[in-house]
């Protein structure tokens, strides 16, 4: 028995009350508890969810798929090549370096390569993909295989890259593409958006121009991982766009040709459509294989590359400044027309050289062309007539008859960002630049393709077939879009802008037009470039003498099928003055160093009788360009004219499909 | 006939079996079978290591329970201070020759089964101040002689847990230690005095601690300075709890444990899990049912007659209430992580082993609630 009832009392009331606060504590902490959960679970819930989902769920991006690049017949000028490369989540290995160690002995990477790897993976996430090699040669892929039990967490992987199958024939027109640098991140908003490591973004010609077209964008593939970061399943996977395939308007054939003309050779050659500024060739000599930027070029090839003295860096189409020689005197003697400076009739009597404010200026022929008139001067390249020529009409006055015609400015615009403006002087333009006044004997140089006056070959191509479409302004392109216009239909449009600005002769401009012209900005209009079209069909004949007619000086290379029939002017643009010893001396091209040799030029269009194509060719020190570059054209010409139907037939097959 | 063998305290089997309380003992079946599936989640919907010793613990340990419950609860109160002495002797023997896992030496290795004495005394302790004071008077209780024993009663265990090193029973033992004491009456100014005491040691028992303590203690005040580090535990578990939501993800479906996010699951993380999966709802279910747990053991002891029955009862309805708040508030993230099991839920055979001898003690009563103990 418990003694004593008191006591007992006394115990029984102390454990009693001490319980009952004990409970009333409980009942604070257990109500603390469940609002815990309350806050937790309920209130909080949406914010737990995406941290916990953050936890499990990972995304990996996959590189997207370039777009392709197509020649105008659909044949595949850049495409994708599948290619085995090795692939390692760092996160995934056990033992990295092991692993490493040994991929380095499998596949022989050498110590230089190795480093670039390890300093590649520390930039990285550890989740992130490490590309340890990107193109695995047949030999090192079944090697890899064969070991792979032992390499856990590398993977052998296909992936696909980018493969030039025709190599230098299309590199300075399309580029090339190389591994997304920071500038390129730092630059494009589309390349950081898609960016994976190892992503390949062009650096150059159309695939950079075109990049935001042909990246397509990543696929997306969600896995569900676990606290080791091991992927447990796939939740989610979100394919890829691939990149637009971009067709182009070059022809492969023309360009081959183009390449194969220029072999050994510094030097370019376009061609164009005059009527729709559809790039059929566009070739700049010496290439290199684009190929071998994909994955880094080596030591060598890339010295090689940057060390030949005929620097196939340049793309000489666009970024090539030349002085075009006798290639502009075409222009000269429209200009001169044009102004009411001089009549076709004009006589100018050529002795060989002609002095004037006591300089001498010499014509290449040394013993003179007698008596000339323009069609003549024109024909025979006489240099004196032109001196003259150029003397009574002006530098301003040409200036702004080579603006007209596309000189002194970018052919293509953004496309190519190397493109050079090229210069065409003028008498404001030295003072603002040089500080000096203009001189006269600077005219007469001018007016013979020399001195301060500067072409790419591509302005003088476009500047042919501004003159051979009958004087009208043409937009050149290289891509093919839909609703382009055809050759047809801008045809009928500078018939119609001729006969409007024949009305306009007769009356004032009416009201009605001018808002018609307010309306029409925006709209590429096939402006008219001429005064008088009788001025640029004199000029054409005149070219087509120069070709088809005994003396011209390209006559050695006309075809007298009336179907390629084409008509020229060759150019030869000095380097260096000829000092007077040198002109008694009579070199010959051969004797004369490499770069003292003159740039030899050639400017045509064809067929003469239903004019399509221009043409302009520049080889670097080759000489004349009689004999150098005008029977590459008699070549062009005759390839480019047999492709025309085809390319006819293309254009017909794509409007019935649209 | 029936009144008076009451009165005689010879109860027939079936007599004894109609006292037994079948609310408590329903309720403890219930949690039980919980945890059972909620171990079969830890394995991943798979009947692995874990979950079957669990199962088979549970079932083997509740079926002792109830034997144990016809125990007299006489027999309790003679073999008190027995209980605590071998337990006592388990946890020297541990101190010497236990099994070291994970950097603490807590299981002595008694063939049949790896028994962690620490979790014993969290019983024993209750068992022998049950005892200590169903004689003490009231008058005595205060008395500086009488205050002597029972501090060196529980600061030996103490000790020997803490040198271990296991923190989280060593406080729970401590808790349940002074809980007891309260309720026989201890003089409010000596726990006023000693929590002082310990305020003011703090800094000289952190200085003590190792350096995994001190950082978890640390993390507890800033969990996100170390995210992948010492507050993963503390961070994952509330992203878990949080991400239930008011249904949870559902059986099986709980990707902050299958997918391994979540520490500790079977043990002292079970919480986490099983709220992840079913929720709001799932865990105030839970909570309810350990509530009504509780109720009925302090129901129990208020009805039972002998004072060691009624101490014993309200300390032990006490000390599994602290052992549940501080693991709760622990996975919640309003305490800091120490080693602490839920009762029934946790994996662990020793912890098993001591509730179901709590509740053996507490039936007992139950059943023999008319019983005195001179």
């Amino acid at each position: 028995m418990i003694s004593g009832g008191d006591t007992s009392f006394r115990k029984l009331n102390t454990i009693n009350r001490r319980m009952f606060i004990i409970s009333a504590a409980k009942v604070v902490v257990f109500t603390g508890i469940v609002a815990r959960l309350f806050s937790l679970q309920i209130n909080e819930n949406k914010k737990y969810l995406t941290l916990s989902d953050k936890n499990r769920l990972r995304e990996w991006k996959l590189p997207p798929e370039r777009g392709e690049f197509l020649d105008f017949f659909g044949n595949t000028i850049a495409g994708n090549l599948k290619v085995y490369q090795l692939h390692v989540v760092p996160e995934q290995v056990e033992d990295f370096k092991y692993l490493m160690i040994r991929l380095k002995d499998i596949l022989e990477i050498d110590d230089k390569q190795f480093s670039k790897i390890i300093k590649k993976k520390e930039k990285q996430k550890p989740w992130e993909t490490l590309v340890v090699s990107e193109n695995l040669s047949w030999d090192q892929f079944s090697k890899v295989n064969f070991y792979l039990h032992e390499l856990g967490g590398a993977k052998p992987v296909l992936s696909v890259a980018r493969s030039y199958p025709h190599k230098e024939n299309f590199t300075h027109v399309l580029g090339y593409v190389a591994q997304a640098s920071e500038s390129d991140l730092a630059n494009s908003e589309i390349i950081r958006k898609n960016h994976v490591p190892g992503l390949r973004v062009g650096k150059i010609g159309l695939e950079k121009a075109f990049e935001n077209d042909l990246i397509g964008s990543n696929g997306i593939q969600r896995y569900e991982v676990n606290a080791y970061g091991k992927r447990i399943n796939q939740i989610d996977y979100l394919e890829g766009k691939k990149g637009k395939n971009l067709r182009l308007t070059i022809d492969t054939e023309v360009q081959k040709l183009a390449n194969e003309l220029l072999v050994g050779k510094s030097g370019s050659i376009s061609v164009m459509d005059i009527y729709t500024g559809d790039v059929i060739a566009m070739h700049s000599s010496p290439s290199f294989d684009p190929n071998l930027f994909l994955y880094g070029i080596s030591h060598k090839d890339w010295q090689d590359i940057r060390e030949n003295p005929l620097k196939p860096l340049i793309n000489k189409t666009v970024a090539g400044l030349y002085s075009p020689g006798s290639t502009i005197k075409p222009l000269v003697a429209l200009s001169a027309l044009e102004n009411d400076v001089i009549s076709p009739k004009f006589i100018v009597r050529c002795t060989g050289k002609m002095e004037m404010y006591g300089q001498t200026y010499h014509c290449w022929k040394k013993k003179g062309h007698g008596f000339m008139n323009l069609r003549d001067a024109i024909k025979q390249s006489c240099d004196t007539y032109f001196y003259e020529a150029a003397r009574k009409l002006g530098v301003d006055r040409l200036n702004k008859t080579g603006l007209k015609f596309g000189l002194g400015e970018k052919v293509f615009g953004k496309t190519f960002i190397d493109e050079k403006k090229g210069l065409v002087p003028s008498t404001q333009w030295k003072k603002d630049n040089l500080g000096f006044g203009w001189v006269l004997g600077e005219t007469l140089i001018t007016g013979i393709g020399q001195g301060y006056i500067q072409t790419t070959p591509l302005q003088l191509c476009l500047m042919t077939a501004q003159l051979a479409n009958g004087g009208y302004k043409i937009y050149p392109r290289i891509r093919v879009e839909k609703n382009q216009d055809t050759a047809e239909q801008i045809k009928a449009k500078m018939i119609k802008t001729a006969i409007e600005k024949k009305e306009n002769e007769n009356s004032t401009i009416s009201p009605i037009r001018r808002a018609q012209d307010f309306l029409n900005i925006g709209q590429k209009e096939h402006t008219v470039l001429y005064r008088n079209s009788e001025n640029i069909k004199f000029v054409l004949e005149a070219m087509w003498g120069s070709t088809n007619e005994v003396r011209g000086t390209s006559f050695g290379s006309r075809i007298d099928d009336k179907k390629y029939q084409f008509a020229g002017k060759t150019g030869t643009s000095q380097v260096k003055k000829i000092s007077e010893r040198h002109r008694e001396l009579e070199l010959k091209a051969k004797d004369v160093p490499y770069e003292e040799r003159d740039h030899a030029l050639y400017i045509a269009f064809g067929p003469y009788k239903n004019p399509r194509y221009a043409l302009s060719i520049i080889v670097e020190h080759g000489g004349s360009g009689s004999t150098t570059a005008a029977p590459m054209a008699k070549k062009l010409f005759k390839l480019i004219i047999d492709r025309h139907e085809e390319r006819e037939k293309i254009i017909k097959q794509n409007l019935t499909i649209s | 006939m029936f009144q008076r063998r009451t009165i005689t305290n010879q109860l027939t089997f079936f007599q004894k079996l109609r006292s037994f309380d079948f609310i408590l003992m329903g309720c403890i079946f219930i949690i039980g079978i919980i945890s059972c599936y909620s171990m079969y989640s830890t394995d991943g919907g798979e009947l692995l290591y874990h979950s079957k010793s669990h199962i088979v613990r549970f079932f083997v340990f509740f079926v002792m329970m109830i034997v144990l419950s016809f125990f007299n609860v006489k027999f309790w109160h003679s073999t008190g201070y027995l209980f605590y002495i071998i337990v006592l002797g388990f946890l020297i023997w541990a101190s010497f020759y236990g099994i070291t896992a994970s950097g603490s030496q807590r299981w002595i290795n008694l063939y049949f089964i790896n028994l962690q004495p620490s979790e014993l005394m969290k019983i024993a302790i209750i068992v022998c101040f049950a005892k200590y004071y169903h004689r003490t008077q009231v008058s005595d209780v205060n008395s500086f002689k009488n205050l002597l024993l029972p501090i060196a009663i529980l600061i030996i265990p103490i000790v020997l847990v803490i040198s271990q090193p296991d923190l989280g029973t060593s406080i729970l033992i401590a808790l349940s230690g002074l809980v007891v004491l309260w309720l026989a009456g201890l003089n409010i100014k000596y726990f006023i005095y000693s929590s002082l005491i310990f305020i003011i040691s703090m800094p000289f028992v952190i200085a003590f601690l190792e350096p995994y303590q001190k950082l978890r203690i640390l993390t507890f005040f800033n969990p996100d300075k170390d995210p992948l580090g010492a507050g993963y535990q503390i961070i994952q578990s509330k992203i878990a709890i949080g991400s239930g939501g008011l249904t949870g993800k559902g059986f099986l479906r709980g990707t902050q444990s299958y997918l391994d996010f979540l520490p500790e699951k079977h043990t002292d993380f079970i919480f986490t899990l099983f709220s992840e999966e079913h929720g709001f709802t799932g865990s105030l279910l839970l909570l309810i049912l350990y509530a009504i747990m509780i109720f009925r053991i302090l129901r129990i002891g208020a009805l039972t007659r002998s004072y060691f029955a009624k101490l014993y009862c309200f300390s032990f309805a006490s000390a599994i209430f602290i052992y549940i708040a501080v693991n709760m508030s622990m996975v919640l993230g309003l305490l800091p992580i120490v080693g602490s099991p839920l009762p029934i839920m946790s994996y662990g055979g020793s912890s098993m082993l001591a509730t179901m001898i709590g509740f053996s003690i507490v039936m007992s009563a139950k059943i023999y609630n008319k019983q005195v103990i001179s």
